[in-house]
């Protein structure tokens, strides 16, 4: 039994190490293959020029479009649409497309524009692919696990396509690096998952002139629109006011179909196809509802351009250097990347590792969860009493009757019983702690990082999700 | 003398229809806006006349945690723009639509 185990995780091991370098050599393929490409396409050019001509492999076959023979068939479906054309495809070729966000919604739609071909395509991102991104961001492999998303995006857009020219930003966007990177393309696509990033790609592509396909998707909800397009309206015009804190939730707390994001994704991509091709009608001025759940899509006719916007209304002063010294985080009240919270001091916080010496010591505590009580189902830490955050004021008092409970059992015993409070990830038990300090409680305090902590640094065996 | 008079009972008639007259409208929720009240959509039934603002008052008061997505949504009536001022009619569709950040 104990050899099994042995063999097994050997095997796991070098399962996993195999994987990383098939990987690696797909990487590497894909890299070799567009850089063979290109040295193809200056050498196809300088026989061309050697030879009399003037211009590169399509001219040599009397073709004035400028697609070579290669791209003429790898592209003939499109080709062969009357309302698409040799024309489009042309300038699909010559376009540059940025996409932020390689998650849900930027999966779908990296691939198909890959695969339509795009000229260039820019990816940017700051994390890492994980095993609970696998159900929805659908461009990344197992094998890339722990891996920048970038990357894993990059190898499967050169798979699909290693004629195109990629580009990875393997690094987050923010107010110093936004304007520069943003500059490089004609086209922006935000499929990013929180309402700082919407609010600051939105302003930059106000100020650089850039039109912006957004998408947006949430449990079983989408919504798409094209901003600052042709005169229309910019992500402010439509919310001068970002939602309260409590009304914006991203898909790692409140979950998410998979496929929800997904088609959002693709409908961005037919958004930037039709740009950057220059056919159709571009959904500007009106906004794409979808509802998985009744199955229905509604297209709403949503406001014009503002002139009393702030950003792009007749009288903004906004300028590049309001943009860089914007501060995104506090005029949304959210944090820009899935991070920690800094709310109390440091002495209203205990670490994991010292909740279980509490633990082991068998001090007297109440341990206090205030995940909603469907996380709570999931997995939760024994003896621990379940209050949501929401519902935390209103049900004060079984907090207080529990703690008096424990109060008359040990009467004569020891100092007062101490109230530690655990989320997922250590913001709300920061909020609770704060809210229950102010209520009286002035014992409470929070486990730092919550259960991933927990499972991080004390229990590795205890399930994260 | 006798023009006037009928000519202000006219009024006073026309006034009295509008006051005890209501329309009937439909609502539809989406994203957080669905959370809160829990439900996708209603029939709401206001005086006519009523405004898109008043409208969101009496849901407001319907579902008192409406408020929190109040400040920051768009509202569309029959799936066009509309302002707070805009006058519902019977049969109308007011769509209450919060922004979504997720992806």
């Amino acid at each position: 039994m104990e050899a099994n185990g042995g063999d097994s995780s050997e095997i796991v091991r070098e399962l996993e190490e195999l994987k990383l370098r098939k990987a690696e050599i797909e990487h590497r393929i894909s890299t070799l293959e567009a850089k063979l490409h290109e040295t193809a396409a200056v050498e196809r050019l300088d026989a061309a020029v050697s030879n009399g001509y003037s211009s590169p492999a399509a001219i040599e076959h009397g073709l004035d479009h400028g697609l070579s023979p290669d791209q003429i068939y790898r592209y003939s479906r499109q080709l062969l649409l009357p309302s698409f054309g040799v024309e489009a495809q042309s300038n699909l070729l010559k376009s540059s497309v940025l996409v932020i966000g390689a998650g849900g919604l930027g999966s779908p739609a990296l691939l198909y524009l890959a695969a339509c071909g795009v000229g260039r395509l820019g990816i940017i991102d700051h994390d890492v692919v994980e095993l609970n991104n696998m159900h929805r961001q659908i461009i990344h492999t197992e094998a890339f696990i722990g891996h920048p998303k970038v990357k894993s995006a990059a190898s499967a857009c050169r798979s699909v396509n290693s004629t195109i020219k990629i580009d990875e930003h393997v690094e987050a966007l923010r107010t110093s690096n936004a304007l520069e990177i943003l500059s490089q393309y004609d086209i922006i696509v935000d499929a990013t998952d929180n309402p700082p990033s919407r609010y600051m790609i939105s302003d930059c592509c106000v100020l650089l002139g850039k039109p912006l396909v957004s998408g947006a998707a949430l449990g079983m909800e989408g919504q798409l629109t094209v901003y600052n397009h042709n005169g229309g309206p910019c992500y402010r015009c439509l919310f001068p006011t970002p939602p309260p804190t409590s009304a914006c939730q991203r898909c790692s707390d409140s979950g998410v179909l998979g496929v929800v994001p997904g088609v959002i994704g693709c409908l961005q991509a037919l958004e930037t196809i039709k740009l950057a091709s220059m056919v159709g009608e571009p959904l500007s001025e009106r906004m794409l509802l979808f509802d998985a759940l009744s199955a229905r899509i509604r297209i709403v006719k949503i406001r014009g351009r503002s002139s009393q916007c702030t950003v792009c209304g007749d009288n903004s002063s906004f300028d590049k250097h309001q943009f860089k010294n914007f501060d995104y985080e506090d005029f949304t009240q959210f944090p820009l990347f899935a991070g920690s919270l800094k709310l109390l001091p440091k002495e209203s916080r205990i670490s994991s590792e010292e909740f279980k010496e509490i633990l082991q010591k068998k001090e007297r505590h109440i341990l206090l969860d205030v995940r909603p009580s469907h996380h709570y189902k999931i997995v939760s830490l024994p003896d621990s009493l379940n209050i949501p955050l929401a519902n935390l004021e209103s049900r004060l008092n079984e907090l207080t009757s529990v703690l008096k409970e424990k109060e008359d059992v040990n009467a004569e015993t020891g100092p007062c019983t101490s109230l530690y409070v655990v989320c997922r990830r250590g913001n709300d038990s920061q909020r609770a702690v704060q809210y229950l300090r102010e209520s009286g409680f002035d014992s409470a305090k929070d486990i730092i990082g919550g259960l991933e902590a927990w499972a991080a640094d004390v229990n590795p065996n205890f399930p994260t999700y | 003398m006798d023009v006037t008079e009928q000519a202000s009972s006219k009024e006073a008639t026309k006034i009295e229809n509008e006051e005890t007259s209501s329309v009937e409208i439909k609502v539809l929720f989406f994203a957080r806006a669905r959370e809160l009240t829990g439900v996708p959509d209603l029939t709401l039934k206001m005086p006519s006349g009523s405004t898109t603002q008043k409208c969101m008052d009496e849901l407001v008061i319907k579902f008192p945690k409406l408020e929190e997505v109040r400040g920051c949504v768009v509202l569309a009536l029959n799936e066009e723009y509309t302002t707070d001022s805009a006058i519902v009619k019977h049969r109308d569709e007011l769509a209450i639509i919060p922004p979504i950040s997720g992806g």
